[in-house]
């Protein structure tokens, strides 16, 4: 046998076990989007039996549906959004647009859907106050190179991981049922959850961090306080001021929501306004709801983007 | 060597490290600035949201009473002394079922009864004339014959008396109230109440030898069904704890995630390569996309499940069109910026072969964003099974509405604890699951991060 023969041997070998390396794996991959699409489909069945209408009946009412939401006087959005009193006006809950002014000094007032979304943002810094608050501490705790004390390490881990994965509603409705239904309830289960949610990110950041400056305060005779503030916190405040804004985007989401289960805000009025059919107040609200959550994202990515650069848009895999 | 510094030397430390010692004034003072600043909207917050008043009027005896009831269960018989004889009543659907005989319910030789909520150290031993409570190492004797009850000598201080009743607490194991009428009590246990099988089932009271040796082998107790098929109906059905209900909610919470994610990203999917800056064939429609994923996330979940509980009446479906019309946005977003930051060497090379177009996608770009399209989608399907549960309570299907409607009641709380402790294993399994694939994918990609970097 020549050595000619014996390389193409190998070679061909070599081919084969690639050529059965990759059917293999086109065999698995086939087989994983096979069974999604046998998931895929078994749970759009099943998500279509137990709701209340069927997609396939209901597909055709959609343009109906859609005939509410377009008022027949389109300045009556305008006037929904800043309590203006309307020609449309017949004494129905649709057109009062002036009832729900809210008048600050002699004639001047805040129309009502604009203090409604100040609430719902207002709950939502609050909370994110509240979390950031109580993140930053427990993440120097839970950090595996800071902590001081294993033990305790855990304790406050296994905390905010239970902070994390509570439902927020449960935790509303506990405080609905204490303190009183509205914002504040809120305010406390959106904080919880955000203590939970920022002290993950904030430990996992302090996990990261250089650790020279603090074995130098260390040299130096630097308590654990001193170290903490002088070493660690100057490196890893950037980044937990640029996690605590993306938190505020979200939490201004989620207490729109918890406005819409009886948290207050926004989301309350936005409920009954579509449940009741009025097409202007509806378009106003969503317009305003819209803008908001638009500028705030806006403004809280060029603010991250100035704190951290585009370390804050890179995404991790 | 002097021990401490000279002028000199510290002036030569400032001179060598500008940057540090001589901050421009904005530079020193913007920390001092939002702390005030910070300081001053609280202040406005405290006012706006009339925190002293709210928490003034607030009634924090009730959170542990809550709490505790997630964990326990009461039982309030009462005794009726107007009668011709005493005998205790139970409330209709009382945790004992329709033939309750207590052990702790004990009639008396003498004609008396005696009540024990916590052994006899804490007890009411009452006829029609006369009571006596017995809590803390102290027997308080009341009589009941003048028209209103009467404490014959000193009343301890957890003891209340009334116009015409007196209420005596005994912490977390119940309370007694007497007036001249009727005694009534409460006794709390700890623990959940006919969890398997309510008062309605035959296998109620039974212990779960009995049950599994009927089960089993012993005779049909329905004629026609097995034992078998019986005690599954009969638990699955529970009238109190609603298994079968929760359960199948609680499904439908996961497909509500798993659904709208996965539709989500199979739309986000090719309208990503559209929208990415540097694969696009234009740059409008790349804007164009880029402002629609914008729109799909800032009209926000909770507008698109209202607007498709509307649409498709309430139930899982307006859930999953609403989680679908978000991630729309977001995954095509994150998608998208994936795209954009991809290395281009790979694609210019299968261009250069002469590939068309898809082909080019096919092999110079998938294999290289794949396992991040895969990570985000796994990320967002775990934070939308947590976010399925709140969608829920408005109305788009789930546990969420269930929760909801149990907790506005106030006095289900221990089905509300039974939910969310199936959530949250939902959630931990969910994200153990999620991040698991997600370890496995990364360890791929850190593995093609490296050979590119031996190649290079």
């Amino acid at each position: 046998m020549t050595s000619a023969t014996l390389h193409s041997d190998t070679t061909r070998q070599q081919a084969d076990a690639w050529r059965r390396q990759t059917s293999l794996r086109r065999f698995y991959t086939a087989l994983c989007v096979g069974l999604l699409l046998v998931a895929m489909c078994a749970t759009m069945w099943f998500a279509d039996e137990a709701n209340a209408g069927h997609f396939f009946d209901r597909l055709p009412h959609i343009l109906d549906f859609l005939s509410w939401l377009i008022p027949k006087d389109c300045n009556d959005v305008w006037r929904a959004l800043f309590d203006i009193a309307s020609p449309n006006d017949k004494g129905t809950q649709e057109f009062n647009f002036p009832l729900g002014r809210v008048y600050i000094w002699g004639g001047f007032y805040i129309p009502e859907y604009f203090e409604l979304m100040l609430t719902t943002v207002n709950v939502a810094l609050v909370s994110t106050f509240i979390g950031f608050v109580f993140a930053v501490p427990f993440s120097f705790i839970a950090a595996r190179n800071l902590t001081p004390s294993p033990i305790l390490r855990l304790v406050v881990k296994r905390f905010m991981e239970l902070l994390r994965a509570f439902p927020e509603i449960v935790i509303a409705g506990l405080f609905a049922a204490t303190v009183s239904i509205g914002p504040v309830a809120a305010i406390i289960a959106i904080g919880l959850h955000s203590i939970g949610a920022l002290g993950k990110l904030f430990y996992e950041i302090n996990e990261n961090i250089d650790m020279r400056p603090e074995e130098g305060l260390r040299a130096v005779g630097a308590n654990w306080f001193e170290r903490v503030r002088f070493a660690d916190l100057p490196q890893v405040l950037p980044n937990f001021m640029s996690y605590t804004l993306l938190r505020i985007e979200i939490n201004v989401r989620i207490s729109t929501i918890m406005g819409a289960v009886g948290g207050g805000g926004i989301g309350e009025e936005l409920k009954l306004s579509i449940s009741r059919g009025f097409g202007a107040k509806t378009l106003a609200l969503v317009l305003l709801l819209f803008t908001t959550i638009f500028l705030v994202d806006q403004f809280s990515a060029w603010l991250r983007r100035k704190l951290v650069g585009e370390q804050a848009f890179l995404m991790s895999a | 060597m002097a021990a401490t510094m000279t002028v000199d030397q510290v002036k030569a430390i400032e001179d060598r490290h500008p940057q540090i010692f001589q901050r421009p004034a904005y530079k020193r003072f913007w920390p001092l600035l939002l702390i005030a600043g910070t300081v001053l909207y609280l202040a406005y917050a405290l006012w706006f949201f009339s925190l002293p008043q709210v928490l003034r009027e607030s009634h924090w005896e009730r959170l542990p009473l809550f709490l505790s009831q997630w964990i326990s269960y009461d039982l309030q018989p009462e005794f009726r002394l107007d009668q011709p004889e005493i005998t205790p009543k139970y409330p209709r659907f009382s945790a004992l079922g329709e033939n309750p005989n207590p052990d702790w319910v004990i009639k008396n030789p003498d004609g008396t009864y005696t009540v024990q909520i916590d052994g006899d150290a804490k007890s009411v031993t009452f006829d029609k004339t006369r009571a006596s409570i017995t809590a803390n190492g102290v027997t308080v004797p009341i009589a009941l014959t003048g028209g209103k009850p009467v404490v014959t000598g000193p009343v301890p201080d957890w003891m209340t008396v009334h116009d015409d009743e007196i209420v005596a607490k005994m912490g977390f194991a119940g309370e007694v109230r007497v007036t001249v009428d009727r005694v009534k009590v409460r006794k709390r246990f700890l623990g959940w109440a006919n969890f398997v099988f309510d008062t309605r089932s035959p296998f109620f009271g039974k212990s779960a030898g009995e049950v599994f040796s009927l089960i089993v082998s012993g005779p049909e107790l329905k004629p026609g069904t097995s034992n078998l098929a019986l005690a599954a109906d009969n638990i699955w059905n529970n009238a109190q704890w609603q298994h079968g209900d929760v359960w199948t909610k609680l499904l439908q919470t996961i497909v509500m995630a798993f659904l709208g994610t996965l539709l989500g990203g199979i739309v986000a999917f090719p309208l990503a390569f559209f929208a990415a800056r540097n694969i696009t064939p234009s740059g409008i429609l790349s804007q164009v996309l880029k402002r629609f994923f914008d729109f799909m996330r800032s009209v926000d979940m909770l507008i698109w499940a209202l607007f498709f509980t509307r649409a498709f009446g309430p139930g899982p479906l307006a859930g999953s069109a609403a989680i679908f019309f978000t991630e729309i946005g977001t995954l095509g977003k994150t998608y998208s910026e994936a795209l954009e930051n991809i290395d281009d060497k790979p694609r210019e090379g299968v261009l250069s072969t002469g590939a068309n177009g898809l082909l080019v996608q096919r092999y110079g770009v998938l294999p290289e964003v794949v396992p991040i399209f895969i990570s985000q989608t796994l990320y967002q399907w775990e934070s939308n099974t947590r976010g399925a549960t709140i969608i829920g309570a408005v109305g788009a299907g789930g546990i969420g509405l269930k929760l909801w409607e149990a907790m506005r009641t106030n006095s289900n709380w221990a089905n509300v604890f039974y939910m969310v402790l199936l959530t949250l294993l939902v959630v931990f399994i969910f994200d153990n699951i999620s991040n698991f694939l997600r370890r496995r994918l990364s360890r791929t990609l850190h593995d093609y991060n490296r050979l590119q970097a031996e190649r290079s």
